[in-house]
C-alpha cells in the first residue's frame, strides 16, 4: 500500500510540475509581459529596468528556471492593482472558497446518497421516475441560471436566504446548492446505477438465500460495494466543484478566490491569476491523492494488485 | 462491474453491436431518446430559421418599451410575447438568435476537441514510448485545471472572443477523446488479426482505418453527442461571465447576464434564455443517453 501511495505522490508532483510550465507561459501567451504587469503611462527607461531587473529579456528556459525557484517558495510576483503580494490575497480567499466547494460536496453528498438508494431499491416504480428525471434536470440546469432563480425564489420573494455576502451559515446554502448541483446529479444518477448492479450479484442472492433480512443485504452487503466507484467519482468531480464554485462567488457576491479571479481579469491581474490557478492546482491534486489513498484503503484489490 | 460512469469520466469503450431493426425504429420505441431527438431538431431548426422566426430585430433598442413583461401579465402585449429588456430589446427575438452561437460553438468546439484528441490518441497508441508519455502526462496536467479556472486564465490572457472562446473549450476537453482512442490502440495493436495485416505489409494508415477506427467510432460518437451539451453550458457560463463573444452578439449567458441586476421585478430577462439553455442541453443529454444505451446493451435500464 505504501508502494502504491507513493507512486500516486510522485504523480501528482508531475502533474504539478506541469501547471508551473502552463502557469508560466499564461504570462507570456499575450505577447510582451512587461507590458501586461506595467501600467500603460509607464516612462521607457522605466521598462527598460523592470525587463532587467524581472530577466524577461533572458531565454524562456532561464525565465522558467527563475519563476519555479520562486514559485516554489510561494512567490508569485506582485499585484499592481492591489499593491500587495499576489499569493497572499489569493491564499486569504482560500479558506471561504474551500467551505463553499467543501459546503458544495456535503450538499450533493446529504441528497445524492439517499436519493440513489432509493430509486435504486424502487426501481421502475413512479419514485423512481422521479428520480431519474431530476437528475436529468440537474445534468442539464447551467449553474448561473439556477444560481438567479434561487435568489428570485428564496431570497427575494419568500425572503428565507441572504442573496450575496458570506455572513452566518445561512449565506452558504444557496452558493453551496449552485455549486453542487451538477455532482449531486451525477453522484445520484452514479450510485442509482451501481446499486442496481450490485443487487443483481450473485453474493446477493447468496446473502438473501442465508435468509438475511433485505435491509441487512442492501446495507451491509450491497450498498459497501456499491459506494467505491462513487469515491472515485468525487476526485473527478472537485473539478466540477471548484469551475461551480467561481460561478456561486460571482453570482452571490461571496468573497472567494474565484471571484477574485474573474474581478483581476478586468485588470489583468496576471500575479493573481497565475497565483489562482496554480492554487486551484494544488487543491485538485491534492484532492485526488487523497481519494487514492481512501481508495486503496476500501478496496484491497488496488494496493495487493499494485 | 459494469461501467456507471459518464463518458467523459472514463475511457470506457462501447462497441457497435449489430442487430436486427433500423437505428431509427429502435428510436421510436424509446420515449427519451424520441423526446430527446424531437428537442435537438427543434432547436436547429430555430437557430437555421432565426432571421424568419423572430419576431424583431435583437439588437434593436426602443427605450419608449423597456421593461414590458411577457404577454399574460398586466401592461405586457403579443408585440413582445416574452417581455423586453432594460433597452427595450424583444427577448423572443434575442432568444432565438442566441440559439446560433450555441449550437455553432456546441458543434465547432466538440468536433475540434473530437480531431485533436482523436488524432493524439492514435498518435500516442501507436508511437508509445517516450511521445505516449508525454501526451499522457499534458493530459493529466489539463485535468488538474478545473475548465472554468483554465478559461478564466485564458480569457485574460488573450481577451474574449469567439475563437478564444472555442480555443479553450477544446483544449479543456480533448482528454475524453484522447484516453478512449489511446485505450483502444493498445489493446488492438496486439490482436492476431492487427499483426497479421502487419505481417501482409499493411500501413499504418491502413490499419488505423480498417481495425482501429471501426472499434471506437461508437464511443466517439456517444462522447461527441453527450460533449455538445456540456459545450453549450460551458459556453453560456464564459458568456455569462462576460468572457465568451462580444457583446454585441446576443447569446443565451449574455442575455442572462442582462437580466441579473433585474432579477427582482424583471425576472423574465434572466428567465428565458436560461430556460432555452436548460431544453436544449436536456434534449441532448436525453438523445446521447438513448444512442449510449443503444449502443452499448450493457448499457440498458440505466
Amino acid at each position: 500500500m505504501g508502494k502504491y501511495i507513493a507512486r500516486r505522490a510522485v504523480h501528482g508532483v508531475i502533474v504539478l510540475f506541469g501547471v508551473s510550465i502552463i502557469v508560466f507561459l499564461l504570462m507570456h501567451l499575450a505577447g510582451d509581459p512587461v507590458a501586461v504587469l506595467l501600467p500603460l503611462d509607464t516612462p521607457p527607461e522605466q521598462i527598460e529596468a523592470f525587463r532587467e531587473e524581472m530577466g524577461f529579456n533572458r531565454p524562456l528556459p532561464v525565465q522558467y528556471f527563475y519563476f519555479l525557484s520562486r514559485a516554489v517558495r510561494g512567490d508569485f510576483g506582485y499585484s499592481y492593482h492591489y499593491r500587495t503580494d499576489a499569493m497572499q490575497i489569493v491564499v486569504e480567499r482560500m479558506p471561504a472558497t474551500l467551505k463553499l466547494t467543501f459546503g458544495a460536496l456535503f450538499v450533493a453528498l446529504i441528497v445524492a446518497i439517499p436519493a440513489g438508494i432509493f430509486a435504486a431499491l424502487k426501481q421502475g416504480k413512479v419514485s423512481d421516475v422521479i428520480v431519474r428525471m431530476s437528475v436529468l434536470l440537474g445534468q442539464a440546469v447551467p449553474g448561473f441560471w439556477l444560481a438567479l432563480m434561487l435568489m428570485l425564489i428564496f431570497g427575494v420573494r419568500l425572503r428565507w436566504l441572504p442573496v450575496s455576502g458570506a455572513e452566518g451559515w445561512q449565506s452558504l446554502i444557496l452558493p453551496a446548492v449552485v455549486a453542487g448541483s451538477f455532482s449531486m446529479a451525477t453522484i445520484t444518477r452514479l450510485l442509482r446505477c451501481n446499486l442496481v448492479d450490485t443487487l443483481g450479484e450473485n453474493y446477493i442472492q447468496t446473502a438473501r438465500g442465508k435468509g438475511l433480512s433485505e435491509r441487512t443485504v442492501t446495507t451491509r452487503h450491497a450498498l459497501k460495494n456499491a459506494a467505491i466507484p462513487v469515491i472515485t467519482v468525487i476526485g473527478l468531480q472537485m473539478g466540477w466543484l471548484l469551475g461551480g464554485a467561481v460561478i456561486s462567488e460571482v453570482v452571490f457576491a461571496y468573497p472567494g478566490m474565484g471571484r477574485l479571479a474573474v474581478t483581476a481579469i478586468g485588470y489583468r491581474d496576471v500575479p493573481v491569476i497565475q497565483s489562482f490557478v496554480a492554487i486551484t492546482a494544488v487543491i485538485v491534486v491534492t484532492i485526488n491523492l487523497s481519494v487514492d489513498i481512501i481508495y486503496s484503503w476500501l478496496d484491497p484489490r488496488i494496493r495487493l494488485h499494485d | 462491474m459494469i461501467d456507471c460512469d459518464q463518458p467523459w469520466d472514463s475511457a470506457e469503450t462501447y462497441y457497435v453491436r449489430r442487430r436486427r431493426g433500423m437505428l431509427f425504429g429502435r428510436l421510436v420505441r424509446s420515449p427519451g431518446g424520441m423526446l430527446g431527438l424531437l428537442l435537438v431538431v427543434l432547436v436547429i431548426l430555430v437557430a437555421i430559421l432565426a432571421p424568419v422566426l423572430s419576431p424583431h430585430d435583437p439588437a434593436k433598442q426602443n427605450i419608449v418599451y423597456r421593461l414590458k413583461p411577457p404577454f399574460w401579465m398586466d401592461d405586457g402585449s403579443l408585440e413582445h410575447p416574452l417581455g423586453t429588456d432594460s433597452v427595450g430589446r424583444d427577448i423572443l427575438s434575442r432568444v432565438i438568435h442566441g440559439s446560433r452561437i450555441s449550437i455553432f460553438v456546441g458543434l465547432v468546439a466538440t468536433a475540434a476537441s473530437a480531431l485533436l484528441g482523436v488524432s493524439l490518441g492514435l498518435f500516442a497508441g501507436f508511437l508509445g514510448g517516450a511521445v505516449d508519455s508525454v501526451i499522457s502526462r499534458v493530459g493529466d496536467v489539463q485535468q488538474a485545471i478545473p475548465f472554468l479556472v483554465l478559461a478564466i486564465a485564458v480569457a485574460a490572457m488573450l481577451g474574449p472572443g469567439l475563437f478564444n472562446l472555442i480555443l479553450v473549450l477544446v483544449i479543456t476537453t480533448w482528454v475524453t477523446f484522447f484516453r478512449v482512442v489511446r485505450g483502444e490502440v493498445l489493446s488492438v495493436r496486439e490482436e492476431q488479426y492487427v499483426l497479421g495485416a502487419q505481417s501482409i505489409g499493411a500501413s499504418n494508415l491502413r490499419i488505423i482505418l480498417r481495425y482501429i477506427l471501426p472499434n471506437v467510432a461508437a464511443s466517439i460518437i456517444v462522447i461527441a453527442t453527450l460533449l455538445v451539451a456540456n459545450m453549450i453550458i460551458f459556453e453560456a457560463s464564459l458568456s455569462f461571465l462576460g468572457l465568451g463573444v462580444p457583446s454585441s452578439i446576443p447569446t443565451w449567458g449574455r442575455i442572462v447576464a442582462d437580466g441579473r441586476e433585474y432579477i427582482a421585478d424583471e425576472w423574465w430577462i434572466a428567465f428565458f434564455p436560461g430556460l432555452a439553455i436548460l431544453i436544449t442541453v436536456m434534449g441532448i443529454n436525453l438523445f446521447g443517453d438513448w444512442l449510449r444505451e443503444d449502443l452499448d446493451p450493457k448499457q440498458r435500464n440505466r
